[in-house]
């Protein structure tokens, strides 16, 4: 596929918009439904295969301007019920349209904290831009207005001009909340709290704040400066981020609680335990799971093999197992990391997969192999226990399941095998078991998940929870929605107090 | 909140390649038991994190003690700070602590840095009113650790060396056998030290049916559950070290896949310490220079 360069797109949609503004007078319906969807400009595939750089490179403000202005401002505003946290889209989209980008990136603030960050990692298409009337009117959703494009470029037009503006923080209450782990969630949490006055402490495992923003979605999808500044911002809120302090061990959760005198907790530290498929051979060397694979090349850097300490696995034929982003970002990862063959096995078709479709896209442009109604069966080892190939069966399509989606029923006799020398199992995560097991009553389900009523409250008085740790893997917006619930149920708590 | 300085109040040399590091990290030694395991981070923007076992705590005085050895990039520079100087990032206690009761008679089993960790374990034991023996290993007599303050817990202590320089020469297997025809037989057994010595261990008590913990120390990069980079076999099942571990019923474990995962990143690890040792060479070359 050939793209037009970034400035070819910058030329041509400032052309197209300098005749629409000369109009002098507001676009009909069916001026905004002919203005084409603006292509999200983006690295060259061949030159990106080899680098961790940003992949999409983000619209200029002729591009943002002229995809704004195709928002038809329908009254009833369906992409807002689609939205997680219930941004007003068509208010933000309508202040990019006229070039008023602070005021937009303003309105989107009210409603999302993370803009940058959502702008470029929410499924945009299964939310927001799902219901959105321009493309249904025009018979395609891939054409909707790119709402999450538009969210991108203002937020990073702010960060551009060098004074992001920050929530205003009340005077001091005197009162104390701990935040679990600093991950969409656990960030959400501490701003909303922090904004009422009250004093914040988020407590982090790893060495460097951020969550899966840090050790899951890679750099050239989600640059690390961007979660750095987010972080900032909170700490220059006056919210305390302590690393290496794993609740339910170095302290439990009771005595936070207990003895150090915080007057709530949240709990937001995620979907963090791997799971692996229980098939013959997944012990053997060079099987991964995803978390860490992505792990040792996003946090640990092990793509830097200059200056990184952490080692990566050199693969040469890679078999990535599943079709969520997670599974595109660590194909990407090993393209990346000079892998000659990267091969996605997906059980069910490219319809059901759940990755959002441009991260599909991507990896197709880089080179990635995709190999539809297939899974695998056994890993098959050499005699020093290491990877030499996987046997794979075919499926087929059956009937619905519970999800709606059509089930995937393997067909017998069809095995053949692949070679390959690594696998990353990137099926998803359950619970991690620490806080639960460390905390006396604390309630979960049949999963493994934190069990919380409406407002974001666990069995336990005064503790909350919210993301992953909860819903199990979801995404990064819908742990800030479940965070802003938790948040506005402790903010009210600490005021009956 | 109050932070830990990792500053290390105490350095020193056991043996040829063994060191011990006291360092102040008051909430580690508060929570910390018999079992568990640290992970330390010399560099946090491209230093690796790798577990290593806490050999003591002291509550009161906010220490913990670790013992290491060093095999690898990370430990040499670790072995080159010096009192006064802090550890970047320690995170810990990990793991969960070994499940300590009132058994009879229990034989703790050391071989080489092992020692380091089964030396809480064997106070716990004893402290629970166990007669506890212990069999601490080493390769040569150089390399024997933690030998009197082993003798101080154990009602009875027996030192091996495979070259036979000091103590008994033997390894430290066959001893277990022996006490294991005593009568009364031993109740429990604790082994830890190289996999494949635990092995053994575990094959030598598998036949009278005694209880043998072995505490495995695997390929690690986060230490809470998130990577399952450190999963073994555990009777047929996977297992991770890091949250379900470090202890696992030794009769149970597949060392032989547990021992292959070991090596997943050998050359790499070799290069990074042949390295290390190259850029050791030339500082020291370079300090002597007139």
């Amino acid at each position: 596929m050939n793209h037009p360069s970034p400035e070819e797109l910058a030329v041509d949609a400032g052309r197209r918009l300098a005749e629409l503004l000369a109009l002098g007078r507001p676009l009909t319906t069916k001026e905004r439904l002919a203005i084409p969807v603006q292509e999200m400009p983006a690295q060259d595939p061949v030159q990106r295969r080899s680098n961790m750089h940003e992949v999409a490179l983000g619209y200029g403000p002729e591009q943002a301007r002229l995809e704004a202005l195709r928002c038809l401002q329908c009254r009833n505003a369906p992409c807002v019920a689609g939205c997680p946290v219930r941004i007003d889209i068509p208010a933000f989209l309508r202040a990019a349209a006229e070039g008023e980008f602070q005021q937009a990136i303003d309105i989107i603030k009210r409603a999302s904290l993370l803009p940058a960050v959502c702008g470029r990692v929410c499924p945009q298409e299964v939310q927001c831009q799902a219901e959105c009337t321009v493309g249904k009117a025009l018979k395609d959703r891939a054409r909707a207005v790119s709402i999450g494009r538009v969210e991108r470029f203002v937020a990073d037009w702010e960060r551009a001009q060098g004074h992001v503006r920050r929530p205003e923080v009340r005077p001091a209450t005197g009162r104390k909340v701990a935040v679990v782990g600093s991950g969409p969630a656990g960030i959400t949490v501490a701003a909303d709290v922090r904004r009422e006055g009250h004093q914040v402490v988020i407590f982090e495992a790893l060495h460097k704040p951020g969550g899966v923003l840090m050790y899951g979605i890679p750099e050239f999808r989600l640059p690390k400066r961007i979660v750095r500044a987010e972080i900032e911002a909170l700490q220059a809120m006056g919210v305390e981020v302590v690393t290496n302090f794993l609740v339910g061990r170095t302290r439990k959760l009771r005595d936070l609680l207990e003895q150090d005198g915080f007057d709530a907790v949240f709990v937001g530290s995620g979907a963090g335990l791997p799971r692996f498929m229980n098939v013959e051979g997944e012990n053997l060397v060079g099987v991964f799971s995803s978390n860490e694979y992505l792990t040792r090349v996003n946090l640990m850097r092990a793509y830097d093999v200059q200056h990184a300490d952490t080692p990566i696995f050199r693969a040469r034929r890679v078999a990535v197992l599943g079709g969520g982003n997670v599974a595109m970002d660590a194909a990407r990862c090993a393209v990346r990391l000079g892998a000659e063959e990267v091969h996605l096995l997906y059980r069910r078709t490219e319809a059901e997969m759940p990755a959002r479709v441009e991260e599909v896209a991507h990896a197709k442009e880089e080179g990635v192999q995709f190999h539809l109604l297939q899974n695998v069966k056994r890993i098959l080892g050499d005699e020093h226990g290491r990877v030499r190939a996987v046997e794979v069966l075919r499926y087929e399509l059956g009937a619905p399941d519970e999800s709606g989606r059509r089930r995937p029923v393997p067909i017998p006799g069809s095995e053949f095998v692949m070679e390959v020398d690594s696998v990353i199992v990137a099926i998803g995560n359950d619970s991690n078991p620490l806080i639960p097991r460390t905390t006396e009553g604390l309630r979960t389900d049949k999963y493994g998940h934190i069990v919380v009523d409406e407002r974001g409250q666990t069995s336990l008085e005064r503790v909350f929870a919210g993301g992953d740790i909860v819903l199990g893997s979801a995404t990064v917006i819908l742990a800030m929605g479940e965070g802003r619930r938790a948040a506005a149920a402790i903010n009210e708590l600490l005021r009956s107090r | 909140m109050e932070r830990a300085s990792n500053r290390i109040v105490e350095k020193r040399r056991l043996a040829d390649e063994v060191f011990l590091m006291k360092l102040e990290a008051p909430w580690i030694a508060r929570e910390h038991r018999a079992g568990q395991f640290v992970i330390v981070q010399l560099n946090e923007d491209y230093g690796e994190r790798i577990p290593l076992t806490i050999a003591d705590a002291d509550a009161q005085q906010g220490t913990i003690t670790l013992i290491f050895q060093t095999v690898g990039k990370t430990t040499h520079k670790l072995a080159e700070l010096e009192p006064g100087e802090c550890v970047q990032a320690v995170l810990g206690p990990l793991g969960r602590p070994t499940h300590v009761a009132h058994v009879g008679t229990v034989v703790c089993v050391g071989g080489g840095i092992g020692v380091a960790p089964l030396h809480p374990i064997a106070k716990a034991f004893k402290l629970a009113g166990n007669r506890v023996v212990i069999i601490i290993g080493a390769r040569t007599s150089s390399l024997v650790i933690l030998e009197d303050a082993m003798r101080a817990i154990g009602d009875e202590l027996i030192v091996c060396t495979d070259d036979g320089s000091y103590g008994r020469k033997a390894l430290v297997s066959e001893p277990l056998r022996e006490l294991c025809l005593r009568t009364p037989r031993p109740d429990q057994v604790v082994a830890i030290g190289p996999p494949i010595m635990m092995k053994v261990c575990a094959e030598v008590t598998r036949p009278f049916g005694i209880p043998t913990i072995v505490s495995l120390n695997t390929i690690m990069v986060d230490g809470t559950g998130m990577c399952g980079g450190c999963r073994v076999t555990v009777g047929g099942a996977t297992r991770f070290v890091c949250v379900d571990g470090p202890e696992f019923d030794g009769h149970q474990v597949d060392f032989d896949n547990m021992i292959k995962r070991l090596s997943a990143y050998r050359d790499q690890e070799q290069a990074a310490h042949e390295r290390c040792h190259l850029e050791l060479a030339a500082r020291r070359a370079e300090a002597h220079r007139p």
